[in-house]
């Protein structure tokens, strides 16, 4: 592996951010003082974290029903995140979007789009914008397994495909669609076969490999900037959590999630650091306080933030 | 430059919206089915593809769902994107795109991002396209918060209504009606934009007041020529926009005439018209003579018969009939 130690860290950090994030938004979540779903993203903090950090500052993700790990990796900030979680006017999307729909335009991140599948054909138009007008950047939309069987992930992948436009379709395949396993949903092994129907570059690799991740971004990023056209990539990972609040996994078999558990892409990073010796426990450790002062700070400022008003369900929408 | 109005046709005025338009912006582009090459089915974007190229009139593939959230994703970076739908039928294979995600992403966001998105269609009945390809579906986007909803009636509306919708930074449904494309109106040679809610009286009344949109103008008019044969002055005014409505415009007609009728083409059952007719007995209820009267498509499917088809939308004996019970009432 060719990456300095400063990515490496920068890697664990947010990768830590991410799950460090989404526990504690599940124990406020299963106290009751956080309203609303939430869909976490546990065990596939790689993925985002990856990806993410192969772009560049002006590419836009569209994102899923599951994207606080998105919006973490993209540079939004946990306390706007946590406002938003709350409900609170200062959140990133002044408390009208709430988890499912956390972004932040100015980030490179659309609002989050909670209907599966929905967000590929946006996607697709940023795309097309881009092309248009000559720019160098490029969309990555990301979807679930799931989506792949909606039938705007076929039109709009297919579109992105006889159009060539700079967009990246990024499957998480986290092996089951809310509690439906993949075996049931597909006949295909590998979902990234699906690329040959619309004559694009299809790659599957382990997604919980951060370092995997980011080296397959970075080259579907560079065939998209090229003018080639789009990638699908299938990042192969694993929900360590349920789909959404209070779901116990019980369709996940046991042995299954032992094994997953076992890769999931923190811990496995936090040893490959250790035994290459490309970190020390102090500095993981340092990290890891960090982490915990910025999530504690978040939430203190979220719980003191101001409620919106009543007049606020007015704004921003073309009644 | 004289501004004397020439005579165009409704798809001329259109086209000619669309013209001026891309010209004067380089971010507006269409997109849709059939519309680069072979110009769209009522020739409505004709001409563009030799004026603007293949990159800014764009034949997509069969997949209205997703070209019309490309659309969307493109409007929310930057470009002005008129997407046609054939038919107003087929939009209903858009509708996540637009009622869950143009018309939600500003307000969901807290007021990031603009949608510029036009999406134009066509609906109505009139020429035995059954049941699929003759719906009047505007109030299905009515009832959706975030949308303008057009509906002109006539050319010089078309050609002002479209260029205002295409600089407009909401997303807009514009609908037209497949029987309207041939008709033939003045046109103002100059420039000039219909700004949206603003409706117009197209028939000085004192009467009664008949409210009605896209193609039921004129065959209101039609109808109106004959009450007053009969000496009933029938005040017909076209909101031109639903949403947002011109209340006032309506409110102050139904003032001066204390009659009301409404015309839709759409089912009787959950149409714009009965929302209309609830603002005006929650605003005007005291200047009302009589209960409003609604004249509306039955509560059934387009037949392919065309006497049949023409039983299940308001005709000018229907219109008619109204208009004399509400003012004799």
């Amino acid at each position: 592996m060719t990456h300095d130690k400063d990515r490496l860290l920068s890697f664990y950090h947010r990768m830590l951010m991410i799950r460090q994030f989404e526990e504690r938004v599940k124990m406020m979540f299963l106290e009751g003082i956080m309203p609303g779903t939430i869909h976490q993203c546990q065990g596939q903090e790689a993925s985002a974290v990856g990806v993410c950090f192969a772009l560049n500052e002006k590419d836009v993700i569209t994102s899923t029903h599951r994207p606080h790990g998105h919006a973490i990796a993209r540079g939004l900030s946990v306390e706007s995140l946590m406002h938003e979680l709350f409900g609170k006017s200062t959140g990133c999307c002044k408390a009208k979007g709430g988890s499912m729909h956390v972004g932040d335009l100015d980030q490179g991140m659309v609002p989050a789009i909670a209907i599966v599948a929905g967000n590929i054909p946006l996607a697709t138009g940023i795309a097309l914008s881009y092309k248009m007008r000559r720019e160098p950047h490029v969309a990555v939309s990301f979807m679930g397994d799931g989506a792949i069987n909606e039938g705007a992930f076929h039109e709009a992948v297919n579109m992105g495909a006889i159009w060539k436009l700079p967009v990246l379709y990024v499957i998480e395949n986290n092996r089951y669609a809310a509690s439906t396993s993949i075996e049931k949903m597909t006949a295909l092994d590998k979902l990234s076969d699906r690329a040959a129907g619309y004559g694009i570059p299809g790659v599957t690799i382990d997604g919980n490999d951060v370092e995997a991740v980011y080296e397959a971004t970075q080259a579907a990023l560079a065939g998209a900037r090229a003018g080639d056209g789009p990638t699908l990539l299938e990042l192969e990972t694993y929900r360590i959590t349920g789909h959404s609040r209070r779901d116990p996994c019980n369709y996940q078999p046991p042995e299954e999630r032992e094994l997953a558990v076992k890769r999931e892409p923190l811990g496995r990073f936090t040893g490959k650091l250790l035994e290459a010796g490309l970190a020390t426990q102090a500095e993981l450790d340092e990290i890891a306080a960090a982490v915990e002062t910025e999530i504690d700070a978040a939430v203190e400022s979220a719980k003191a933030a101001p409620e919106p008003l009543p007049e606020d369900a007015l704004e921003d929408v073309f009644a | 430059m004289s501004n004397e109005p020439r005579t165009l046709m409704y798809r001329e005025a259109l086209n000619e919206a669309l013209m001026e338009e891309m010209r004067r912006d380089d971010t507006v582009f269409v997109m849709g089915e059939g519309i680069a090459e072979r110009g769209g089915s009522y020739k409505v974007t004709a001409g563009l593809l030799a004026e603007f190229g293949e990159k800014r009139v764009i034949d997509t593939p069969l997949a209205e769902a997703s070209f019309t959230g490309a659309g969307i994703g493109a409007a929310l970076t930057g470009m002005r994107p008129v997407v046609e739908l054939l038919f107003i039928d087929f939009a209903l294979l858009t509708l996540d795109q637009v009622i869950n995600q143009a018309a939600k992403l500003k307000f969901m966001t807290g007021g990031q991002g603009n949608v510029p998105f036009v999406m134009r269609t066509q609906g109505g009945t009139g020429n035995g396209v059954a049941a699929q390809h003759s719906q009047s579906l505007e109030a299905i986007f009515y009832h959706a918060p975030g949308l303008n909803v057009v509906m002109p009636s006539c050319p010089h509306d078309a050609k002002g209504l479209l260029k205002t919708a295409v600089r407009h930074n909401d997303p807009v449904i514009f609908i037209e009606h497949k029987l309207l494309y041939m008709n033939e109106g003045p046109v103002p040679t100059d420039d000039y934009l219909i700004p949206f809610g603003q409706g117009d009286i197209k028939r000085r009344g004192s009467d009664v007041t008949l409210i009605a949109w896209s193609n039921m103008i004129p065959r209101s008019l039609t109808a109106a020529d004959k009450l007053a044969a009969e000496g009933i002055n029938v005040e017909v005014v076209d909101p031109r926009t639903l949403v947002p409505l011109d209340k006032e415009l309506i409110l102050d007609s139904v003032r001066r005439t204390e009659h009301v009728v409404i015309v839709q083409e759409a089912v009787r059952r959950g149409g714009v018209a009965s929302d209309i007719a609830s603002i005006i007995q929650a605003e005007a209820f005291d200047y009302l003579d009589a209960p409003i009267e609604i004249v509306a498509g039955l509560n059934t499917q387009i037949p392919f018969n065309l006497t049949l088809e023409a039983a299940c939308v308001p005709q000018e004996d229907d219109i008619i009939a109204a208009v004399k019970r509400a003012v004799y009432a």
